[in-house]
Parts: structure tokens; sequence; C-alpha cells
């Protein structure tokens, strides 16, 4: 048990340094340089090379990255926030004197409330001018509100017709219910998203079109109702295939025949005996999924203007805000792994056999 | 007791088939009249194909049937973009017929589709059988390093291509193989490990062969069952993943039609001119829905046997 823990661990350890290494190499490989990125398009310049010094962007990759790391782990200060280190830099010095001492307000610096050095650090956004900490939480919060909302709603909905169908495997019903799960888990989000707005908004009128999660647009339920049905629809089919083709294989088991026989009450039999071993394969499944469900929900997002940590994922991918973005995969990452790591503890709690041996 | 010449005749060629009749289009048309013997036992698996060949025919004739240039904008038609007689499905944002472009853009999605699945197989194949066969530390190496791909955000690794690699069918490709090879590999190694101890297996190391030709020609055939199946929901699964790198800004570089692109574009206009998104919305469902109808029945059918 303890072995598996810690190589569990290990496993996201090594998950998170091998993406955050090929997000720093990719915004590298990039056509624009970093500097650049982080100043946009108008800046000067001067103001580039300023940045550059400032940033020490000269460096190998390598090194960048470890320092990067650094400031995450909380071992040193970030390089934004250092008054010292602007000030002993002599590079800093010679481009402030070729800027003119005017020019010295320039230099980016920001003020970060929690300290400068600290773990979890992820510096500051360079789109957003401000640290990235005071962002990305609450984005990550309305993300939880909106997808915990439809998986209340998807899995209890899943599992119970995937029961309906797996009890009567081949049957009208199954075959009925079998094709519209297909259909469900066949439409992605984005054309589901289309579809329902089109229904709601075009033609019926009857809710707003976004979902900004400001109320001048409207009550802020109404605002949760297509998202949340958008991504019910693409999880609940899957789910229920997933539940009905289990629940079959249980059905064909010895001991559910016996129980039959033995004159046990039909519903008994399928609420006690049947279903508790059904729900072990889609519980793992449902968790590894979540993997799945993550690009869904920053599609959900984007069509519906949410504001949500999907969507600045991909806005943050698409300025080049190299530290939101860094952030993000981070916790993207420890979110993908941690729900694999619960399903994996869940499965042993499920499965006598395994939690045996 | 079976003497030899009882049992002469019970390994022939039935009459007829390939020896007697040399022509290849009889053959052929043989080969599908049994596929869709056996297609018609599985009514989903029919509609599944029905629909399935309905988007590869309209892809093929794309260059002959569509009525116009999917790039060429109709200066007539800008600001009244709903459907008359030119343009069938109407016209898109700048004027471009939408049903030339739907046509086009199911090329594009028919052929980046199967050649991401295909070299998504060919990946998984190799690690899987490789790790299932050897074992030992090999199986071990490949097994962590699946691990971390498949725990790895398939957003993430979209969003890494978004920054540093930009649009390109070829990227495409890549994402998916990236993404899908490790549980295919996964598959394939279990499937392996349990034909392993197959006595046909020995057999063929008794004689001397080779690993790989173990591997290719006596293991791989047997698992063709699973294969097709997941390779039918993988198709589906690939052509959504396509659409959303479209929806996403990573689809085919502007101006050529891609479905997910079409989408993004038109979701914006979708208040004023809902079938601008929803024409193309459509069609990658359709499509979606055709496949996984087809590996629906395709299961159904391996179950029955």
């Amino acid at each position: 048990m303890t072995a598996f823990v810690l190589r569990r661990l290990l496993l996201m350890v090594v998950t998170m340094v091998v993406s955050s290494f090929l997000v720093f190499m990719a915004v590298e490989f990039s056509p624009t340089s970093v500097a650049r990125k982080m100043l946009g398009q108008w800046a000067t310049e001067d103001q580039v090379e300023l940045l550059t010094r400032q940033l020490n962007l000269d460096d190998p990759v390598i090194v960048r990255y470890g320092r990067w790391v650094k400031v995450v782990l909380g071992f040193s200060i970030d390089p934004l926030a250092d008054p010292q280190l602007l000030a002993a830099e002599e590079s800093i010095d010679s481009a402030k004197v070729k800027l003119g001492p005017k020019q010295e307000d320039r230099l980016v610096r920001f003020e970060d409330h929690r300290g400068h050095q600290y773990f979890g650090n992820f510096s500051y956004s360079h789109f957003y001018k401000v640290a990235v900490n005071d962002i990305i939480w609450d984005r990550l919060a309305n993300t939880a509100k909106l997808a915990g909302i439809a998986f209340a709603i998807f899995v209890p909905l899943g599992v119970l017709f995937g029961v309906i169908m797996g009890v009567r495997e081949g049957s009208k019903i199954d075959r009925t219910l079998s094709f519209f799960s297909i259909l469900f888990s066949s439409i992605p989000e984005f054309a589901s998203a289309v579809f329902i707005i089109i229904l709601f908004v075009a033609w019926l009128g009857l809710l707003p079109g976004t979902s900004t999660l400001n109320p001048a647009m409207g009550p802020v339920y109404q605002q949760f109702i297509m998202p949340v049905l958008v991504l019910v629809i693409y999880s609940f089919g899957y789910i229920a295939r997933m539940m009905r083709t289990s629940m079959a294989e249980v059905m064909r088991e010895p001991y559910v025949r016996t129980a039959v026989l033995k004159g046990v009450p039909r519903q008994r039999v399928i609420y006690q005996h049947a279903l508790r071993n059904a729900m072990i394969a889609p519980f793992t499944v449902i968790l590894l999924s979540f993997n799945f469900l993550i690009t869904g929900v920053v599609v959900t997002e984007v069509i519906f203007g949410y504001p949500g940590f999907g969507r600045l994922f991909l806005e943050a991918a698409l300025f080049g805000d190299v530290a939101v973005l860094e952030a993000a995969t981070m916790i993207t990452v420890f979110i993908a792994v941690m729900t694999q790591f619960i399903g994996d503890l869940g499965y042993m709690a499920l499965n006598p056999r395994v939690r045996v041996s | 007791m079976l003497d030899r010449e009882s049992t002469m005749g019970m390994f022939d060629m039935p009459s007829g088939y390939p020896p007697d009749d040399p022509s290849a289009l009889r053959r052929t048309l043989h080969g599908l009249r049994h596929a869709a013997s056996v297609l018609s036992e599985s009514k989903i698996a029919l509609a599944g194909a029905v629909i399935v060949m309905f988007w590869i025919l309209a892809a093929l004739l794309a260059p002959l049937a569509a009525p116009f240039d999917p790039n060429e904008i109709d200066y007539d038609a800008l600001g009244q973009h709903l459907p008359d007689q030119n343009h069938w499905l109407g016209t898109d944002k700048l004027g471009r017929d939408l049903l030339s472009r739907i046509m086009w853009g199911a090329r594009v999605v028919l052929t980046v589709a199967p050649l991401a699945v295909l070299s998504a197989y060919l990946a998984g194949i190799a690690l899987g059988a490789v790790a299932g066969y050897y074992g030992g530390w090999v199986d071990l190496v490949i097994s962590r390093i699946s691990d971390i791909i498949l725990s790895f955000p398939v957003l993430v690794l979209y969003i890494i291509m978004m920054v540093a690699l930009g649009p390109s069918a070829l990227n495409i490709v890549f994402a998916v193989t990236i993404s899908s090879s490790p549980s295919i590999g996964r598959i394939i190694r279990g499937l392996i490990l349990e034909l392993k101890t197959q006595e046909y297996r020995m057999a063929a190391q008794m004689r001397g062969e080779s690993s790989l030709y173990i591997i290719l020609v006596e293991l791989l055939p047997n698992a063709r069952g699973p294969l097709i199946t997941d390779a039918c929901l993988r198709m589906g699964w690939v052509i959504i993943s396509i659409g959303v790198l479209g929806f996403l800004g990573l689809g085919l570089p502007p101006p050529d039609p891609d479905w997910g692109s079409m989408i993004k574009d038109g979701s914006q206009v979708m208040i004023t001119w809902p079938h601008i998104a929803l024409v193309p919305a459509v069609a990658i469902s359709s499509l979606v829905v055709g496949f996984n109808l087809f590996a629906d029945g395709i299961r159904e059918i391996l179950q029955r046997d």
C-alpha cells in the first residue's frame, strides 16, 4: 500500500516535471521571443531588451527552467519582484543609462501580497498585470462549479440508465436506450452547444446566449443551464454505455443466477448482488475519463464565454502568457493525476480481490 | 477411421472460388456481398455503415459534384446567407458556398482521421507487442512511459502544440498518435499476454520462427476482433479531436474548409445566421454517430459468434 502510494506520487512528480518542461520548450521554440510575448506587439525594442536583461532571458533554456522551478518551489525570489536584484544587476543599470532616467519606471515590477518567496509562486501574468495566483484560483473555482453541477447530474443519470439497459440486455428498452446513448455520446460538445444555443436562444428565445456570470445578462442560474446541458449530454451517454456493459456482464454471473433461483426478489438481486459488483469497472473509468472531460470543459467555456479556468488556459496559450500557461499546466496535470490516484484507491476499496492481495 | 482417400476432398477449396474464376471484379463483388450479409445481421451496424458511406461518397465526389469552389467568394450572396437555389445550404460569413465547403471538409476529415488512427495503431502495436511479448524490463519501461502519457491531459498536449507548432494536418496526426498509442499499446499488450500461452505460438517457436514473425503472423491476426471495434470507436473519437482542434483554432490553416473551424466561425453569428454553424455541426455529429453505431454493431456481431 505504501509502495503503491509512493509510486503514484513519483509518477505525479515526473509527469509534472515533464509537462512543465515541455510547455517551457514550446514557448521557447515558437516564433516570437519570450520577452516580446510578455510585453505584447506594441512594445519598443528597448523595452524588450530591458526585460530580456531583467529576467536574464539570454541564459540557456535549461538554466531558466531551473530558475522557474526554484521560484515555484519557493527556493528563490521571483526576479520580477526582487528590487535588490534589479538594483544590483549591472546590465540593468547599463540598460537604464541607455534608455535615460525617465525610462526607469518602464522596468516591469510587481507586488504580490503573499510575499516574494513562497511555495506555489507562479509569478506574474503579463497579460493581466497581476500575480497569477490572484486570478487563477477564482477561475478554477468557477470551473469547479460548472463541472461539479454537471458531474452531479450525469453520473447518477448515466448509472441509472446503464442499469436499466444492462439488466434487460437485448430487450426492446435496452436497444432503444442504447441507441440514444450512442447518439448522445457521439455528439461532440462544440456541436451540441450549437444545437442547444440555436434551440434555446435563437429559436425559443428563452435563455441568455452567453454565460459570463454577469447578473446584467439575466439571472445567473439561467446562465448555467446551457453549459451544464452540453457537458451532461456528452458524458451521460458515455457513462450509460459503460455501465450497461458492466451490468450485463454481472447479470450473467453464476451468483446472480443462484440468487434468483434461491427466490430472492428481483429488486434485491439487482441492488444488493449485481449493482455493487457492476460499479467497480465504471468507477475507475469515470475517474480516468476526467482527462477527456477537461477538454470538453474548455470547449464549453469558450463557446459560452464562461469565465473559467479552461478559457484562461486557452487565452494564455493564444497570447503567450507564459506564467499563466505554466501555472495552468501544473494545475491541470495535478488534477488529472490526482483523480486517477483516487480512482485507483477507490478501485481497491471496492474490489476485495485487489484489496486483499 | 479416416483413410487418405476420404480426407482428400475435405480441404479442397469450394468450387467456383478464385482458382476457377480469376476475375478480380467478381471476387470483389463476392467480398462485398459477404460484408453486406454480415452487416445485415445488425441493423445498428448497417445504419452506421450507411452514414459513413454517405460521407465517403460526399468526400470522393467533392471535386465533381461540389457546385462551387470551396474558397470562392460569392459577392452577391454577402449579407443574404440563407439557402437559395444557387447555394443549397446557404453561404458562410464570407459568402462561400456551405455545401461545397462541407463536401471538401469531408475530404479533409476522412483523410486525416484514418491516417491518424493508422499511425496511432502502428505505434501502439509496436509498443504493446514488444512489451507483451518480451515482458521483463522492456515491459516495465514501456508501461511506465505509457502511464506518464496517459496521465497527461490531452488538452495540455493540444495547447503545447498550439503554442509551438501551429495548425497543420500533420500536427493533428502527431497529436492523435501521441495521445492514443499508449492506450492501444495496453490493449495489444493484454491480448498478446493472453495469446502467448497458446500452443500454436509455442509450435511456431519450435519451428524456429523469429519473434517478429510470431507477433505479426501468429498473434496479431488472432486479436483482430477487439481491434476492429476499437479502431472504429477510435475513428469517432479522432474525428471529435480534429473538430476540437479546429474549433480551438488549431485545425487546417485557413482558408481551406475544416468542419471544426467552420463551426467556430459560424458560432460568432449564431443568433443572426444559425445555419452557418448548424450545417457543419450536423455533419460532424452524424459522421461520429455513423462510426460509433458501426463499432457497436460490429461488437454485437462478434459477441454473437
